[in-house]
């Protein structure tokens, strides 16, 4: 299972008009593992990850996610594989007129056929899976907090029990201690959950704390990919930029001596 | 389908269960069933047994379904055990053990009668409250025509402009057609009836009188309440949604001054414009049915015309348009920024904008009409 590669990018170009965000990108995400996407801003990590879950057309290359590719499904098979994957988005996207509860026993009303009785229980399992009370469950995503609304979009995406998760800036827009609960709870869930994270982040934090490995997306292309320690080894100006510089460097560090 | 995922057998007293196969969220509903057709036969059994060496998959249906299982056993008193369960599942398993313990949050039920009486005071509030909003804006209105007048280098001449563009020379096009058809639907109807007692000409009169008077700037009211007045809730609606609104203020700009103060003016400009189009496309209207239809030539029609109207029925018309353009705009800037949170609201105001404007428009034009009929014009 470890060893099993679930998602196979290759050869991957993605742009807009005459401008080239992915430039024949390859990428490998192995089953059971928590792997964290790092790039500057505007360096397509939210269009890698849009791509690969079929949001944006690609020019060229192919996309296997569960040994299954992309280009060569109908609409019936690419159903039963969005199934197997849950995405939770940058600002949430919650449902605004459904309730908690509601938004996350929407996948499981539109694609199961179980009762009301264990439709109810299961949302509140995932919400509280996740770190909510079942008081929350009755309240619109207008009154929950940004922390809070990442947690439903989480419960959301784990509401089919996906085999993939993928997260864009899980924790962006959360104090620190907030997203290192974060963190803590997707490391939690991945490993009871059994499932595969594909994690587009900032947060250099969450790259030490709950990645397994990491891939960093400069000029189009992976630049470095593996754990941590390869990131700090890199010799590519912009991984070099990025972990040894002023913040990355100060967390380097404390993890070194501590 | 057809898979085994439950067996149940009796050894005395003691009940032995074995599930089997995937245990997930696709078999979810048929295993629901099964755990609830053992957990009845539990009730005979002094202790259970539930082994799940043969199931293959796993997950937090399954899992939650055999915590419901052993949850239930175990609080009538009953032994269970659970026996084979592959180590990496536990973890899952002690999950689902933690959840769901507390009894969620009952909604509370209400008196029928109670709950009617309190959605008609809710009604009445609400209502008030509208009206309440309606005099707020009105206010804070005035006071960003003030400081405006105090200060008229601070005036948004680019944003006018701009709405302006939008909200009267756009609409223009659609207000001539739709005026122009009404013009020649009443032209046409005035005729035929008319006709009956050879009084053909009379139409006229009719065409002229009501287009001048009452139609025209109806119609062009209410097609601007539907068009600009939802547009406006919308637009303001979603600045408040992400919170571009309170951005202004903190900026230390007045979102009335700098937002509405220039729409409703433009409304205010862009009515008398629009009714004087819309008036005129509907007379010509009139006059071509009448041509055309009632065999009476332009020639006479417009004799006609100069005979049965006067200055007065245009001037009806003409001051009534910018009150109008006032409460659209006033109505629509309300309820825009009355948008909560979700899409779902935002939806429903601008609905309400459109619908209470156009009610507003018609009750504005019900108390001209008693003005003008006590000042004889």
């Amino acid at each position: 299972m470890a060893e099993e590669i679930v998602i196979k990018v290759r050869d991957l170009v993605v742009g807009f008009g005459a401008q080239t965000v992915l430039d024949h990108l390859s990428l490998d995400v192995r089953g059971g593992e928590i792997l964290g996407l790092v790039g500057g801003s505007g360096s397509g990590k939210s269009v890698l990850l849009r791509t690969i879950i079929g949001l944006l057309p690609k020019r060229h290359g192919s996309i296997e996610v569960l040994g299954i590719d992309l280009d060569r499904v109908n609409e019936q098979e690419r159903r039963a594989l969005e199934r197997r994957w849950g995405v939770l988005f940058q600002q949430g996207a919650l449902f605004s007129s459904l309730t908690v509860r509601q938004n996350v026993q929407f996948p499981m009303r539109e694609n199961l056929d179980i009762s009301p009785r264990l439709m109810d229980e299961m949302a509140l399992a995932k919400l509280e899976m996740v770190g909510l009370t079942p008081q929350d469950a009755d309240k619109f995503p207008s009154e929950l907090s940004g922390g809070m609304t990442k947690r439903v979009a989480l419960a959301r995406a784990l509401a089919l029990d996906p085999e993939i998760v993928f997260l864009d800036e899980p924790t962006s827009g959360l104090d620190p201690i907030s997203a290192g609960d974060f963190d803590e709870l997707i490391r939690t869930l991945q490993q009871t959950l059994e499932i595969t994270v594909f994690m587009v982040t900032h947060d250099l934090e969450s790259l030490y704390t709950a990645c397994d490995r990491i891939a960093a997306l400069a000029d189009g292309k992976v630049v470095a990919e593996g754990p941590i320690q390869v990131m700090l080894e890199s010799e590519h100006p912009w991984v070099k930029t990025y972990f040894q510089g002023k913040r990355g460097g100060m967390l380097a560090d404390r993890r070194v001596s501590a | 389908m057809g898979e085994i995922l439950l067996r149940s057998e009796w050894k005395g007293e003691r009940l032995e269960l074995a599930g089997y196969g995937s245990w997930t969220a696709p078999h979810a509903g048929e295993l629901e069933t099964l755990v609830e057709g053992i957990a009845r036969e539990t009730a005979k059994a002094k202790n259970i047994s539930i082994d799940m060496a043969g199931v293959r998959e796993f997950d937090t249906f399954g899992a939650w379904l055999l915590e419901r299982l052993t949850r239930e056993g175990r609080s009538a008193g009953r032994e269970t055990v659970i026996l084979g369960l592959p180590a990496h599942d536990r973890g899952l398993l002690k999950e689902m053990h933690g959840v769901n313990r507390e009894a969620p949050p009952k909604p509370q039920r209400v008196n029928s009668v109670i709950g009617s009486l309190a959605a008609v005071g809710r009604g009445g509030v609400g209502l008030a409250n509208g009206f309440l909003l309606f005099a707020d804006m009105l206010g804070a209105l005035g006071v960003a025509t003030a400081r405006m007048v105090l200060r008229p280098r601070e005036f948004r001449l680019t944003s006018t402009i701009n709405q302006l563009d939008r909200v009267a020379w756009q609409a223009v096009p659609i207000i001539l057609l739709i005026t122009f058809l009404i013009g020649a639907i009443i032209s046409q109807q005035g005729i035929f009836h008319f006709r009956k007692f050879g009084a053909e000409l009379y139409s006229v009169d009719l065409v002229g009188i009501l287009v001048l008077r009452e139609i025209g700037v109806l119609i062009v009211a209410i097609m601007v309440a539907g068009r600009s007045g939802s547009s406006y809730t919308a637009e303001l609606g979603s600045m408040k949604m992400r919170e571009e609104i309170d951005a202004l203020r903190t900026m230390g700009f007045d979102p009335v001054e700098v937002l509405i103060l220039p729409r409703i003016i433009v409304l205010i400009i862009a009515l008398p414009v629009l009714t004087f189009l819309g008036s005129m496309a509907a007379l010509y209207g009139g006059g071509l049915v009448a041509w055309l239809y009632g065999g009476i030539s332009p020639d006479i029609y417009i004799s006609r015309l100069t005979e049965a109207i006067s200055l007065t029925h245009f001037k009806v018309g003409m001051i009534k348009a910018p009150f109008m353009g006032l409460v659209i705009g006033v109505v629509a800037c309300a309820e825009g920024l009355r948008v909560k949170g979700s899409a779902e609201s935002l939806g429903l105001q601008t609905t309400k904008s459109v619908v209470e404007s156009i009610f507003l428009v018609i009750v504005l034009d019900g108390l001209f009409a008693i003005f003008f009929a006590s000042i004889g014009m």
